[in-house]
């Protein structure tokens, strides 16, 4: 064990701005008012209520479902596309192709919204869950490519050069040596494309048809009318869960690595 | 043959979102922005963009409160994915560090405004310490705060990833060679994680210097940004004509950051 | 890699999972098709237990979809692609979409209940006659106040606000009509002033106002007020009584020389397919029982004469929300201006929320 750092003191302090907010929101679902004011005594009504709601649960459900199809297939897409720019050579084209990348990223949601609604309706596409998931994956992909691209010119060359040379085949080439590099980046990737997904609503909005709905679009819609607590409470439900699957992934995974280091007597990734 | 078959497997799918859902929507905003409110033909967007100061003042604005932004983040993000870099479990640590990002903005920003309210949770904390009541909402400082938190992860992920694949030994080459650890940064670890930095950089300013929600929520639209302007453009007066006006010239110093960030492998140096 | 293709298969079977459960829910909740009403409203605007009622009792399956602006449902449907069969545009909107034909006429013959509707929300100018729209809930522009901080006598009139004594105190509604609106009211002039000198001269007495202003804000505004953040605040009456359930010290008041009055109003709009659910579903709208527990539940103020007389006394002699005839008389309702005036008053506002000090 080494000895307490005082630097861990940073780390901490960051961590307790980053949970600060989530856990005041997390403690208002148990407030007997109905705003984000002022705590009037504990209960468990917004539990309640958000459980016997049951399009709020087919909402939830629909979200969650669209944001992890999007953001997988986005971070293929996305991965393949920082290969194909790597490959590129010359310098404008790849700066070009990186700003065409970034587009999506700086246009505004209304933006981007109101002009892919254009497209699918002058394309006959019927708005549903295809046409939002089409959106989500499209804007997903940069965010993708800008996490996946750092760690591909890491790669030294010189490795490449080096497995060809003892006789690799390109897919062998991709799939031993430069996929395992890059990995941590297309995790990243994902996770980052799953977070726009989940957050974004204006896009979805403009969209969205035919009765498909995220909740997004739900929760901005009804704060005409005050978010309700109910909200809160939804939140602290799925954030619990987040928390308890990322913690529990991680040990699981941590078990299953700890035996294969074992059995192999090495300590690589 | 083979090769060239997988080839396109790399090309073809992106290059078909890039056609698609990135230059289609562009041609037709820069179609859209050559149109005034009554749908005639007209240059007079641009001309209204340029001539009125109120335009120019708003992208001045959007430029410096996104460059405080960006600088406030990667001030604070650097040190904690470096500190992270070393902590046991540093996985684990990094998807604590982005679940926060998976609860809705909205929510986050209400909870912001319950902290920073007058008798919010800051203020409390004052009232014990014997300070009186402090205005915090609808200040430069709330909006930026706000803005920093909620780009911090994805600043952090990136300059992670960047450190995580640095060469200790070359730290540990520079530290025998008797350089001071400030030396050993500025010299080798800054330079080498510098991708890093800028993948954070480009994830974070780009999006700053359009956001609209939160200079209304926090900022209490005492600050106004070109996302402002073009969220009212596009959804109360309808002028998408001036709305997509002002979209051409965010992508336009899109462009131009990523030119001026982009690598210049020309010159041989080291970018930085 | 291996770890990769495990992640991928792992994450589809969780999406399958979940698409099977969504299905399901769907088929518990009774949508197939045909016998679906799609509604496009405000969030949270009908009470849930009244769809549900409504589900029972004649068999459709109520789809409803939400919006957060009048333009952006309005840009919607203006592409098609959805099915809307009802929607909720404010006044403005429903006389813009008139003029753009996006509106089906009522089939008076179909419905029944119209006569419970009070004479003053009817036969407006934004669809003389209610050829197009029937209204669902109406209110006026006003300024809620804290009593805590300021006494009534104080704040009876819009010039009020320009007292140098509510230094960063008012808060006011991100709308541009509105608030350029009680600048032209102050001074006199019609809310829906088309004069470009008038308009300058309204923008420049907003800049006096400037520094009594504390924020420019939407749907928060009522969190805000609830919570005593601010003593003063520029707000629909609706969004008023929702604050002022949460906070007794608040109070709502129409300045006597004049204010806008707002109506939402159900239509039907050209996307519509399923007319049978339609008709049946604004009938049971109209039914005073259920217009009355409607009201209830959002708490604004009802159209509907007879609806109104089943809802508690101290609502109905609510002088805030059910203001007398003559002050209804003197307020004004929106007109759909010309684009370029619609720009005009959205730049000079834009301009007022950038003038600092």
């Amino acid at each position: 064990m080494k000895k307490w750092k005082w630097s861990n003191l940073y780390l901490i302090a960051v961590f307790i701005m980053l949970y600060v907010p989530i856990f005041y929101l997390i403690a208002y679902s148990f407030s007997k008012g109905d705003s984000m004011s002022n705590f009037h005594g504990f209960t468990w009504a917004h539990y309640q209520e958000l459980f016997a709601d049951t399009r709020m649960i087919q909402i939830v459900i629909d979200t969650l479902l669209l944001a992890l199809l999007s953001s997988l297939i986005a971070t293929i897409i996305g991965t393949l596309g920082a290969l194909a720019i790597q490959r590129t050579s010359r310098p404008v084209l790849k700066n070009t192709v990186l700003s065409l990348n970034n587009i999506l990223m700086v246009s505004p949601d209304v933006i981007i919204g109101a002009s892919f609604l254009i497209f699918f309706t002058a394309l006959h596409v019927p708005l549903g869950f295809m046409s939002v998931l089409m959106s989500h994956i499209a804007f997903s992909i940069p965010i993708v490519v800008l996490m996946v691209l750092p760690k591909l010119q890491e790669m030294r060359q010189s490795m490449l050069d080096a497995a060809r040379d003892l006789g690799s085949t390109t897919g062998q080439v991709l799939s031993r040596i430069i996929v395992p590099f890059i990995t941590p980046g297309i995790l990243s990737g994902f996770f980052m494309a799953f977070t726009y997904s989940l957050d974004d609503f204006a896009v979805t909005f403009f969209v969205t048809g035919n009765g498909f709905q995220t909740l997004a679009v739900e929760i901005y819609a009804r704060a005409r009318q005050g978010i309700s607590l109910e909200i809160n409470a939804l939140s602290g439900v799925m954030f619990i869960f987040a928390l308890l699957l990322v913690i529990g992934y991680y040990f699981i995974q941590q078990g299953a690595q700890s035996r294969k280091s074992r059995k192999k007597g090495g300590a690589l990734r | 043959m083979k090769k060239n078959t997988t080839n396109l497997a790399f090309y073809v799918p992106y290059g078909l979102w890039l056609g698609l859902f990135v230059i289609a929507p562009v041609l037709l905003i820069i179609y859209q922005s050559f149109f005034d409110i009554a749908g005639h033909f007209t240059l007079g967007n641009y001309a209204t963009y340029f001539e009125s100061g109120t335009y120019i003042l708003m992208t001045l604005n959007s430029v410096v409160y996104a460059f405080i932004i960006t600088a406030l983040t990667l001030l604070i993000s650097y040190p904690a994915a470096y500190l992270l870099h070393y902590t046991k479990h540093k996985q684990l640590w990094l998807l604590l560090i982005i679940l926060p990002t998976w609860i809705n903005l909205l929510l986050k920003a209400y909870a912001f405004i319950g902290i920073f309210s007058q008798d919010g949770g800051i203020n409390s904390f004052l009232g014990m310490m014997g300070i009186g009541p402090k205005q915090f909402l609808f200040t430069d400082f709330s909006f930026i705060f706000v803005a920093s938190y909620i780009e911090i992860p994805f600043m952090i992920l990136p300059i992670f990833n960047a450190i995580e694949e640095l060469n200790e030994g070359f730290v540990n080459a520079s530290r025998d060679l008797g350089a001071k650890s400030w030396q050993t940064f500025t010299k080798v670890i800054l330079p080498l994680t510098m991708s890093g930095v800028k993948a954070g950089v480009q994830a974070v300013f780009i999006p700053s210097l359009s956001l609209f929600m939160l200079t209304r929520l926090i900022g209490g639209n005492r600050v106004i940004t070109l996302g402002t302007a073009i969220e009212e453009h596009f959804l109360v007066t309808m002028n998408w004509g001036m709305g997509s006006t002002i979209g051409v010239v965010l992508i336009l110093a899109m462009f131009l950051i990523m030119f001026l960030t982009g690598e210049r492998k020309r010159k041989g140096g080291r970018a930085s | 890699m291996k770890k990769l293709i495990s992640m991928i298969i792992a994450i589809l079977a969780v999406v399958t999972g979940l698409g099977l459960w969504s299905t399901h829910l769907q088929k518990s909740q009774g949508a197939t098709g045909d016998n679906t009403l799609n509604f496009a409203n405000w969030g949270d605007y009908i009470d849930p237990a009244l769809i549900k009622k409504f589900e029972q009792q004649s068999g459709y399956h109520v789809n409803q979809e939400t919006f957060d602006s009048n333009e952006a449902m309005y840009t919607k449907i203006e592409q098609g692609g959805t099915a809307y069969d009802l929607t909720v545009p404010s006044e403005y909107m429903v006389e813009k979409m008139i003029k753009s034909k996006m509106l089906i006429p009522l089939d008076k013959s179909k419905l029944t209940g119209l006569n419970h509707f009070g004479s003053l929300y009817m036969n407006r100018s934004f669809d003389p006659g209610n050829k197009y729209s029937i209204p669902y809930f109406w209110g006026t522009l006003g300024i809620i106040y804290n009593d805590e901080y300021v006494k009534a006598s104080e704040i009876q009139h819009w010039d009020d606000l320009w007292n140098p004594k509510w230094r960063g105190d008012i808060m006011l509604i991100d709308s541009a009509r509105d608030i350029l609106g009680f600048s032209l009211v102050s001074m006199g002039k019609s809310m829906n002033t088309t004069n470009p000198t008038t308009l300058q001269l309204a923008k420049a007495k907003l800049d006096q106002l400037s520094p009594n202003v504390k924020a420019v804000v939407a749907d928060e505004i009522k969190m805000y007020m609830a919570e005593g953040e601010a003593p003063l605040a520029v707000d629909w009456s609706g969004e008023a009584a929702d604050m002022m359930a949460n906070n007794s010290h608040l109070h709502y008041v129409v300045p006597s020389e004049g204010s806008n009055l707002w109506f939402d109003n159900l239509v039907i709009p050209k996307t519509a397919k399923h007319f049978k659910a339609i008709y049946v579903f604004l009938n049971f709208m109209n039914d005073p029982k259920n217009a009355a527990q409607n009201a209830e539940y959002v708490g604004y103020s009802t159209p509907n004469d007879a609806a109104l007389h089943r809802l508690p006394k101290a609502v109905q002699n609510d002088k805030q929300f059910y203001p007398d005839q003559s002050v209804i008389e003197k307020s004004e309702v929106y007109e759909d201006l010309a684009p370029k005036i619609v720009g005009m008053y959205n730049d000079l506002f834009l301009e007022f929320k950038m003038f600092r000090k």
